[in-house]
């Protein structure tokens, strides 16, 4: 369907008809057809043809050599793959139209209101001018999963850090063998514990790696050796990784940083005693402790790994992303169309059931609604069918990791047929289902505009 | 709604119209060089192959050269990423072009079965035996009959690295696959540098890290066997192999840039800008043409960016090739005499003049490459011998090892994301293998 037979079939359901014709004014029957013979003879060439080659080439083997009646089918439906697509079709069918439609509506109803209402639908129509190739890129984009790259991740992480910032050590990490530090589980993510105690009196050395000097927060300074202190546990964390290598395992060397504010805790027979955190050049004080044995433990919330924001592009959420990328097409042209039936509704019939005391609300369900109704199904039709051939933003924004999740019938018609597949009477099979599955919406359409015809 | 309809079908034609001229106009011969041969005077040949861009101003040298030598008008047709989808259709219609660049053994065979191809003239086999392995030979060969050169590789056994992210944390260019996972992973990953930017959302870039880790821990022997599916996929070895590249996987490591999540997102070549433009990451495992890559990033290759060869995994360092393959679709004089052309070392080292270009063939000197990598990568095709191997989803059906999001690519991507399922991972192989080598 294109926007125009869109819009004139709006026009039809608007305005209404003139009067049955009457007489013969008509040319001849002959002279008719052979005016008609051109456009029919395309139609034959590059619509009939090749549907009808499409279905018995579905009965034939990849080579397009042995007929093997329903074979092609079978194999289809035994496809675990092809169910994937079935399903996902489903999905897009019923939600994509409806959340379109919707959506129009709503911007069709607000915009008859505002004052800048051509400059609004001006900008919600302007992306049915971009391809949806373009959109799809776009969208590919859109959706990345890094923050950097990802303008619907960058918005939710920045949000959700307002709310909770993110962790200042969050890929720093003991190293596996003679750190002194082993992982623990806790409610809030890993901490790291020392494996010896240590008593007041002591200091205890925290070196952790994983992370470039140059990423350490502001006011990071040379690692420095804590003096130990009568009554008290002192001890320096530090990066202890030397740029270029070299540098002494488990002592902070002079090129070696602190890691200031780091939030630890002594913990003595399992419970908490003592919190500190660490200053600029790493070294920490726990005071006023008892006599006694203490184990220090790096908090879990220093290292809590950051809110990488939503997978858009994994495959649980990848078809509600791309749902997402064709709205934004297409709610411009329902907009467009359903503000069309709009201005045809007569202004008498509102004004009449306002001067009757109805609420705006009542006004809208009781008579817009189903004065709009024909325009409603025209529109919610012509973008099922829409829906049905999906194929680009699919194949463009889903990755080819879980382009199998993301697959719906058109795209597998494609796969199967050329992008590998190589098997074109599967392919031509997959395409005749997919016809299939038009035809009753076709149907309906056709009928509808009969039922308006007469 | 009739007239809407035709008009629209008309603008389409026109639009088919357009594009069609416009496809031709990439061709045309080089102009009359200073002695133009004769021999194939007024003799079209139209080759097709997937080359854009810088590629295409490459080959379109070679082609020149033809020209010159043979005063051919020589017309060059793009086929795009997808060769099938654009020759499938050509050959069902019945107008192939005289020349194509296939770029996998597996899409060779399956012309041959719809006998789309025309077996190599006598003096063109010569040719080949004379310049290349008999292995080369034996895989543009089907039942017997040759019909295809591989003229240009690409070498798919080196690991690419940042020289800024090396130093930093004090590493050397690893020589095995322990220590490449081990110490040098490891220290890299303490520096705070991830090691590896991974490819995974091209599932190609999994299966060419498969090839290089069970060509050196099976060998070629195996290999050979499992690229012709006549052991399955079930096999200990492959276990072996799955089992090595977890050493990278392993989440608990932290080896890969961005976490599992984010490499099966990655696309190559993203993942080069992450790491080279973007510093963001130690190394590639990927192929020569990371090089072209990198022109999109700032870094320099040979000073910002090197290579390493892939690391031994078991006894022997692997050389894995993938590469294009020139076959001939039409029975003529033309086609032949290009392809034997194609095959000489002649054509090779005029094409590989401006970089970007290897060649599998055995007479063409290190000399004639033009920079320290390409000679590198080349010297190391050449040292092989013998036991240089094809690129092996390459050579499975295509609905096995060149499929997107199916067969071995989605299965060594789902790999990715849970490495402890080697048996899991081996069944999922084994069952996509039987059914696309079955059909």
């Amino acid at each position: 369907m294109t926007i125009e037979e869109g819009a004139s079939a709006v026009a039809a359901a608007g305005a209404p008809r003139q009067g049955p014709r009457t007489g013969r004014v008509n040319p001849s029957r002959w002279l008719a057809l052979g005016f008609l013979a051109p456009a029919l003879v395309l139609l034959g060439a590059i619509v009939v043809y090749p549907i009808v080659f499409t279905v018995i080439r579905s009965f034939f083997d990849a080579a397009g050599t042995r007929f093997i009646g329903v074979g092609n089918y079978t194999n289809m439906f035994t496809d675990s793959q092809t169910l994937v697509s079935l399903r996902n079709t489903v999905i897009w069918v019923i939600v994509a139209p409806t959340v379109v439609t919707a959506l129009g509506l709503v911007f069709a109803v607000l915009t008859e209101r505002i004052r800048w209402s051509s400059a609004f639908k001006l900008i919600v129509f302007m992306p049915m001018a971009v391809s949806f190739l373009a959109s799809g890129v776009i969208f590919r984009l859109v959706y990345q999963q890094s923050p950097d790259a990802g303008v619907a991740n960058a918005v939710i992480v920045s949000v959700h850090d307002a709310f909770a910032p993110p962790s200042p050590y969050p890929e720093a990490h003991p190293r596996p063998a003679k750190s002194g530090l082993t992982a623990q589980k806790t409610a809030g993510g890993t901490a790291y514990v020392t494996t010896s105690a240590v008593r007041p009196g002591q200091t205890a050395l925290l070196p952790l790696v994983g992370m470039k000097d140059t990423d350490l927060p502001a006011g990071a300074k040379t690692a420095a050796a804590a003096r130990a202190a009568p009554g008290a546990v002192t001890g320096t964390v530090w990066l202890d990784f030397t740029r270029g290598g070299g540098g002494t395992l488990g002592r902070p060397d002079r090129t070696e940083k602190g890691m200031p504010q780091m939030t630890m805790e002594a913990v003595s027979g399992g419970r908490t005693v003592a919190t500190t955190t660490s200053r600029d050049d790493g070294t920490f004080t726990f005071s006023g402790l008892k006599p006694g044995a203490y184990r220090l433990r790096l908090t879990a919330d220093n290292f809590a790994p950051p809110f990488g924001g939503v997978t858009w592009l994994g495959p649980t959420l990848i078809t509600p992303a791309i749902i997402g990328a064709y709205v934004w097409v297409w709610a411009g042209f329902a907009m467009v169309l359903i503000a069309a039936g709009l201005a045809a509704i007569p202004r008498e019939a509102l004004e009449a059931a306002r001067v009757d005391g109805a609420t705006e609300w009542q006004v809208f369900r009781r008579v817009t609604m189903p004065l709009l109704a024909p325009v409603l199904t025209v529109v919610f039709v012509t973008l099922a069918i829409n829906v049905l051939k999906i194929f680009d933003l699919v194949f463009i924004i889903a990755p080819g990791s879980v382009q199998a999740d993301a697959s719906v019938l058109a795209l597998d018609m494609w796969r199967d047929s050329f992008g590998g597949g190589n098997d074109y009477g599967l392919g031509s099979a997959v395409s005749v289902v997919l016809f299939v599955l038009v035809v009753p919406a076709m149907i309906m359409n056709i009928r509808r505009f009969r039922r308006e015809q007469e | 709604m009739l007239l809407n309809k035709t008009k629209l079908t008309a603008v389409a034609g026109l639009g088919a119209l357009l594009l069609a001229s416009t496809a031709c106009g990439g061709g045309g011969g080089g102009g009359g060089g200073a002695k133009t041969g004769t021999a194939l005077k007024g003799t079209t040949i139209e080759v097709a192959a997937k080359w854009t861009g810088q590629e295409q101003k490459n080959f379109q040298a070679v082609l020149d050269a033809f020209h010159n030598k043979t005063g051919a008008t020589m017309k060059y047709a793009s086929t795009g990423e997808d060769t099938d989808a654009y020759l499938g259709p050509r050959i069902e219609g019945g107008n192939p072009p005289d020349v194509a660049v296939l770029p996998q053994p597996g899409l060779l065979q399956q012309y041959v079965q719809k006998k789309a191809l025309k077996p190599l003239d006598a003096s063109v086999v010569a040719q080949l035996d004379q310049h290349y392995s008999t292995y080369w030979k034996d895989l543009g060969s089907v039942d017997g009959k040759t019909y295809g050169v591989l003229i240009k590789a690409a070498q798919k056994s080196v690991i690419w690295y940042g020289t800024q992210a090396f130093s930093d944390a004090g590493v050397q260019p690893p020589a095995t696959w322990n220590d490449l996972v081990g110490k040098t992973a490891q220290t890299l990953s303490d520096a705070g540098t991830p090691p590896f930017s991974m490819c995974a959302g091209s599932g190609w870039t999994l299966t060419d890290l498969f090839e290089n880790v069970y060509l050196s821990q099976a060998g070629p022997a195996k290999y050979d066997q499992l690229a012709t599916h006549k052991i399955p996929w079930t096999d200990p070895s492959v276990a072996d192999a799955l089992k090595s590249m977890a050493q990278i996987f392993d989440p608990k490591k932290n080896f890969m840039l961005d976490g599992p999540k984010g490499a099966i997102q990655t696309d190559f070549p993203t993942c080069v800008t992450k790491a080279f433009g973007q510093n963001k990451a130690a190394m590639v495992i990927e192929a020569d043409f990371v090089g072209a890559a990198l022109a999109d990033t700032k870094a320099k290759a040979g000073t910002d960016v090197k290579t390493f060869p892939f690391p031994k995994v078991g006894a022997t360092a692997p050389v894995v090739l993938g590469g294009d393959i020139a076959v001939a679709m039409k029975q003529s004089k033309g086609a032949t005499e290009f392809i034997k052309y194609l095959a000489t070392p002649e054509a090779a080292e005029v094409w590989a003049k401006p970089g970007g270009y290897l060649s599998p063939n055995k007479d063409v000197p290190v000399s004639a490459y033009p920079d320290a990598i390409s000679k590198q990568l080349a010297q190391a095709i050449l040292s092989a011998g013998d036991n240089v191997r094809y690129d092996l989803s390459d050579m499975a059906p295509a609905a096995f090892g060149a499929t997107e999001g199916k067969g071995e690519w989605k299965d060594l991507q789902d790999f990715l994301s849970n490495p402890s399922d080697v048996k899991g991972t081996q069944a999922k192989l084994e069952a996509d293998a039987k059914k696309a080598y079955k059909g």
